[in-house]
């Protein structure tokens, strides 16, 4: 017999405690290494697209927040387009990165996003997704990144058909994927990691 | 055609929930109110998840990958013992991945991590800040130098250590790759006994986290050399994955 001669994927290891020394040291106090840590801007004066901000806490099983938690997002531009080779529908805002990272404050656990709102992106057979930010949670005590989707309270009829959304069984759940709007352009997306409002966790 | 009707290319093997770790492990205290209790939900990958940053090698600066120089002191440098780490990124299908990026961070070779919420009694060394990146070549290969991280212990059960370790962080070509990880050394004892270690469920996926000391590959007089390739998620590409039916 012939073999498919396939790897495994490495082991995810949890980011522990000190993952600002290794993805945000000027966060950390660690400065003069890199000139900045990456992720912290997304937008600059000429992105296109309306300006937003996302912010957040993550929470465990108790209701406390995590102050340890690192946050990366990753969505498409004002026009739905990706800034990435595998996009082959267009070329995105090169004003825009299209990716974020946030360490919780120390103190509270917030994190906050300066970015635009994304347009909407298709899904494989072809219909719309509703405008979405995907989410990649690491913490101290979380063994593998998890990933979720935040989804806008401002577009309740492309919520209703979007081809993620509608699939989940617990449509009682959906909410969690839905960031509350808290101002012109202000958006607040909590992250409860267990317990009665668990956010819905994507196995992608 | 429509820009609906495009299909993302490719997308990635499903990730082996039963290899990776399960989100809890009591033995590691702080998963347990930490860990998701509902089954994740699983979907198609869309191009949300098939596409991620891209990281230019212009970014790089030129100690990035030496963190024996890289927070010292002009003229001086980090104590301990200096070790070369090496590797490649490769896919489940054994293909280099080229332009990852890698970070990484570690404690210093008392170890001891330049970090506020850090308290072990053993002393920062002023030379040593504990990160460092680069963009995996062509073939998947990366390299930096450093000093050989030192075990320390942590509260968790009465008498826990971390075996002497190093944080990876790595982006593959899609967010759905995206990957946290931690390289051990060979032979060293504490690995089996590390509740953060055994949260990986097979020995043979706790074995692909240990590097290998390769004398070959040592600079003599000067640093070890240890070798440690690492693993992302698999990419698929069959000629009919993206054919359209009646199209």
């Amino acid at each position: 017999m012939q073999s498919l001669n396939r790897l495994k994927e490495s082991p995810s290891q949890t980011a522990g405690p000190y993952v600002h020394i290794g993805c945000v040291p000027n966060f950390c106090g660690i400065e003069g290494v890199y000139p900045e840590d990456l992720g912290t801007a997304m937008v600059n004066e000429k992105t296109k697209g309306e300006r937003i901000r996302v912010s957040g806490t993550v929470y465990d099983g108790t209701g406390t927040p995590l102050k340890d938690a690192m946050i990366e997002i990753w969505q498409a531009d004002a026009d739905g387009l990706y800034p990435s080779p595998e996009e082959h529908r267009g070329t995105a805002d090169p004003n825009f990165t299209g990716w974020g990272r946030k360490a919780g404050d120390y103190g509270t656990g917030e994190w906050i996003f300066e970015t635009v709102k994304p347009g909407a992106v298709p899904f494989p057979d072809g219909r719309m997704m509703a405008p979405h930010i995907t989410f990649w949670v690491v913490a101290r005590g979380i063994n593998i990144g998890l990933q979720t989707r935040m989804y806008f309270p401002d577009e309740a009829d492309a919520n209703a058909k979007d081809p993620i959304l509608t699939r989940i069984e617990h449509q009682n759940r959906v909410p969690t994927l839905i960031a509350q709007k808290t101002g012109d352009g202000a958006y607040k997306f909590d992250i409860i990691l267990q317990g009665e409002n668990e956010t819905v966790f994507f196995d992608v | 055609m429509s820009l609906s009707n495009q299909r993302p290319a490719g997308g990635f093997f499903a990730r082996d929930r039963g290899w990776q770790p399960e989100a809890l492990t009591p033995q590691y205290k702080t998963s347990v109110a930490r860990s998701p209790s509902r089954a994740l939900l699983s979907m198609p990958q869309t191009l949300s998840e098939i596409t991620g940053p891209v990281f230019g090698h212009n970014m790089i600066g030129a100690l990035d990958n030496d963190l024996i120089l890289n927070f010292a002191k002009s003229g001086e440098s980090a104590i301990g013992p200096r070790i070369i780490v090496y590797g490649r990124v490769l896919d489940e299908s054994g293909r280099g991945v080229p332009n990852v990026l890698v970070e990484f961070w570690q404690a210093n070779a008392g170890g001891r991590y330049r970090h506020a919420k850090e308290g072990y009694i053993a002393p920062l060394d002023p030379n040593f800040g504990g990160c460092g990146r680069c963009i995996t070549g062509e073939d998947g290969s990366y390299e930096f130098r450093t000093v050989q991280p030192g075990p320390y212990p942590w509260p968790n059960r009465g008498n826990d250590w971390r075996p002497a370790h190093i944080h990876f962080s790595l982006f593959g070509q899609g967010f759905a790759q995206r990957l946290i990880t931690q390289m051990y050394f060979e032979g060293d004892p504490m690995i089996w006994k590390c509740p953060i270690v055994d949260t990986v469920p097979h020995s043979d996926g706790i074995e692909s986290l240990i590097a290998l000391l390769d004398m070959d590959s040592t600079i003599p007089m000067d640093a070890r050399a240890y070798k440690f390739d690492m693993v992302l998620r698999g990419k698929r590409s069959t000629l009919f994955e993206n054919k359209l039916e009646g199209n």
